[in-house]
This record gives structure tokens, C-alpha cells and sequence, in this order.
């Protein structure tokens, strides 16, 4: 089981980014991908998530490619590239209209993933993991940064990925919630989820400790 | 007293016709601005260029030029219309061109990661839409909305350029016959009335919308 990324290349414009990069995200280490600001970080994460194309390279989840020397699979493989990966953004971006609930379970009944009144299990299951079983009927307005964290990684989670991906995931977050964050993105890890992170927070590398792997994004151009 | 009565019943008969055209143009415009503000989203610059210069055409000159245009130019060209489907058409594409404009910088206002947000999470374009998007999309262009439906009920008296018998042309005829401002007076408080219901309307919407 594992994330690959293979020979991966970007460019905006003439402003070389990734070049010709490899790496891997397996469920054994946290994979972290460390740097600062504009050092391309975010655009891989962005790329693996296919939110921005690559120009060339292979990206695959468990042999399901979503691109393989830089031409991307049909939109039937990409689908299923995608139910294999989750993204927890920066500003959670969850959706303001909708209940936590409603949240939760908008992608799982679009995906046709289970009967309602199973996904709502699911959902309430999630929840409570997450430390949040009374917030189920509240607005994302009404909830706390750290918070709103969990809740955008129980929604990832409905589609049951193999990996989720954080980007920033510390960014807007005080110290206690900090740590918080990291002993869930280590009980994530501990029941068998692969882990990759963005961040440019040192702290937060500290606290994942030595089950993580640290990639610095000044690699990215060999 | 026995006059003022008198009045109001041919003066109620053109208010029908001032909602009639208010409520069949909100109809239609309403949902041809928003259509063509999602469509014009998925263009190709070059074709949304055609939207854009609708937009121009119907926002730049006056509704009352467009009606004219609508009834006495059309058959010039082959396109014979009545009056009262005239100013219809004319109404609601003026309107919808408003409405395009207004859905256009509500759907610019939603931020992209929300699009992104559903793409990652697979969730299918209609239901994304429908389920996330529009709900964003009604609470931010609700107040802009609400004005234009406000100046929609005043823009009906435009349609007594074409001989049809609203509100205000009725009360203007009753006025010439009476040798009275008072027909007028009633006209004035009909409308205030009118939008004064149709204001706590849209309130109500909008909070309902807020929650």
C-alpha cells in the first residue's frame, strides 16, 4: 500500500517548481513535507490531489494511476484514484451552507456509498472520534479553528481513503490545539491511514516525532 | 367618497395588470440570469463574449428605446409580436441582463477551494450546485436581488408605451377625465403598499436564507 509519485515535473510559465522529483508515502511513517512558503509544497500537494496538472510524471494510489508519464487516465480512473485519497485544506473549506452533519454525508450519498441511515452511523461513528458527538446539528460558523479541523477530516474520511493529505494543517491553530492535532494525526496512522502533510511548522514535526519521515521541499529541484 | 370608490375599481383592474407583468418577469428573469451566468462560467472566453455583449446591449439603453424597439422594429424583420407579449419579452431580457450581472459576481464571490473542496471529495457537479453553491450564491446576491425586484415593480408603468393599461396609465386617464391630481394620489400610495409588502417579503427570505 503505498502513494508514488515518479518523476514529477512542473513549470509555471518559465519558473521551473518540481523537477523530475520522486518520492513515496507508505502507512509505516508520516510522510511531512517541510519548507517555506513558495517553495513548491503546496503545488505538489496540489498535483497529487489533482487540483493542478503535472507536466510530466506518474502519480499512482495502490497501482491506480491518476497520471503515468504524463498522461492522465480517463475520468472513470481518475474517480477511482480520487476515493483513494483525502485532503484536509488549509482553511478546512467546509461547506457553510450545511449542518456537520450534512457535511459529512453530501460526498458519500453523491457517491452512492450506502444507504442514508448507514452513512449517518458512519458519520456519528466519525464524530465521535473525532471528539465532536454534539456538534452534528451545528453550522461550521459556530465552531472553533480546531474544530472545524476535525470536522473536515471526518468528512475526508466518509470516503474511506487509504491516504489523507494535510495542507498546513497547524497554520491557524494555537499551541494546545497543535498538539492536539498531531495525537490525532498519530492515531490516524496507528489504525493503518498513510499520512502526508504540508507544513512549514517545526513544531509540529517535533511532536510526530520518529514516526515520521521529513522531506524538505529544497529537494524538489534536485 | 362616492367618486373615490368609483376610481379604485378600474384603478384595482390596472393594478392587475402592473403585477401580472411583475410577477411573470420575475419568473422568467430570474432564472434566465442565473442559467446564463453559470453558463457564461464554462465558456470559452470568446463565446462568454457573446453574454457579455447582451449584458451591454440590454443594461446600456433604456428599457423604454428596447420595448419600442421590441414592438415597432421587430416586424422588420419578420418577428411580429403583441403588445402585451412584447413588453413580456422585453422585461424579462432587460431583467435577466440585471440578473446576470448580479448571479455573475455572487458566483465570482464563492471562494475557488469551495469548487475544489467538492472536486476532491467527487461530489458530481449538479448536486454540488445545487446542494453548496446556489444556497452561497442566493445569500450573497439576495440584497442586489431584492433591489432589482423593487425597481421591477415600478418598471411595469413602462409598458403603458404600448398601450397597455397598468397602474399608472389608468390612474393618468382617470386623472385627465376627473380634472383630479387624486387618482394619482391613490397610484402613489398602491405602489408604496406594494413594495412595502414586497419588501418584508424579501426580508423575510433573507433571513430565512441567513439561518
Amino acid at each position: 500500500m503505498s502513494l508514488k509519485v515518479k518523476g514529477i515535473s512542473k513549470k509555471f510559465g518559465s519558473n521551473l517548481i518540481i523537477d523530475n522529483y520522486d518520492f513515496e508515502v507508505t502507512p509505516e511513517q508520516i510522510s511531512i513535507v517541510l519548507g517555506e512558503s513558495g517553495s513548491g509544497k503546496t503545488t505538489l500537494l496540489r498535483m497529487i490531489n489533482n487540483l493542478e496538472k503535472v507536466d510530466q510524471g506518474s502519480i499512482s494510489i495502490n497501482g491506480v494511476f491518476l497520471v503515468e508519464d504524463g498522461v492522465y487516465k480517463s475520468s472513470y480512473d481518475v474517480k477511482a484514484y480520487q476515493h483513494k485519497i483525502g485532503l484536509v485544506f488549509q482553511d478546512y473549506q467546509l461547506f457553510p451552507n450545511l449542518s456537520v452533519l450534512d457535511n459529512l454525508l453530501l460526498a458519500p450519498i453523491s457517491n452512492k456509498m450506502g444507504s442514508r441511515e448507514e452513512l449517518i452511523l458512519k458519520a456519528k461513528e466519525l464524530l465521535n472520534q473525532m471528539g465532536l458527538p454534539d456538534k452534528e446539528l451545528m453550522k461550521p460558523r459556530q465552531l472553533s479553528g480546531g474544530q472545524k479541523q476535525r470536522v473536515s477530516i471526518a468528512r475526508a474520511m466518509m470516503l474511506n481513503p487509504s491516504i489523507l493529505c494535510f495542507d498546513e494543517p497547524t497554520s491557524a491553530l494555537d499551541e494546545q490545539t497543535v498538539a492536539k492535532v498531531a495525537d490525532l494525526i498519530l492515531q490516524l496512522q496507528a489504525q493503518g491511514m498513510m499520512i502526508l502533510i504540508i507544513t512549514h511548522d517545526r513544531t509540529l514535526v517535533e511532536l510526530l516525532g520518529s514516526r515520521a519521515q521529513v522531506i524538505e521541499s529544497t529537494s524538489f529541484l534536485n | 367618497m362616492m367618486e373615490s370608490l368609483t376610481m379604485l375599481e378600474p384603478l384595482l383592474e390596472g393594478f392587475k395588470t402592473t403585477i401580472l407583468f411583475f410577477m411573470l418577469t420575475l419568473v422568467g428573469s430570474i432564472p434566465l440570469g442565473l442559467v446564463l451566468a453559470l453558463i457564461e462560467q464554462k465558456l470559452p472566453k470568446w463565446l462568454g463574449s457573446i453574454i457579455r455583449v447582451y449584458v451591454y446591449l440590454f443594461r446600456g439603453t433604456p428599457l423604454l428605446l428596447q420595448m419600442m424597439f421590441v414592438f415597432f422594429g421587430l416586424p422588420f424583420v419578420g418577428i411580429v409580436l403583441g403588445r402585451f407579449e412584447s413588453a413580456l419579452f422585453t422585461l424579462i431580457i432587460n431583467y435577466a441582463a440585471y440578473f446576470v450581472e448580479i448571479f455573475r459576481g455572487g458566483l465570482n464571490a464563492i471562494p475557488n477551494a469551495q469548487y475544489e473542496a467538492l472536486k476532491v471529495l467527487s461530489i458530481d457537479r449538479f448536486t454540488g450546485l445545487r446542494k453548496v453553491i446556489l444556497p452561497q450564491l442566493w445569500k450573497i446576491v439576495m440584497p442586489s436581488v431584492g433591489n432589482e425586484v423593487i425597481s421591477l415593480i415600478k418598471d411595469t408603468s413602462l409598458i403603458y408605451i404600448l398601450g397597455l393599461d397598468e397602474l399608472l396609465k389608468t390612474g393618468r386617464t382617470l386623472a385627465n377625465q376627473s380634472a383630479s391630481l387624486l387618482p394619482f394620489v391613490y397610484v402613489g400610495v398602491i405602489y408604496l403598499v406594494f413594495t412595502g409588502i414586497t419588501t418584508l417579503i424579501l426580508n423575510k427570505i433573507e433571513q430565512k436564507i441567513e439561518d
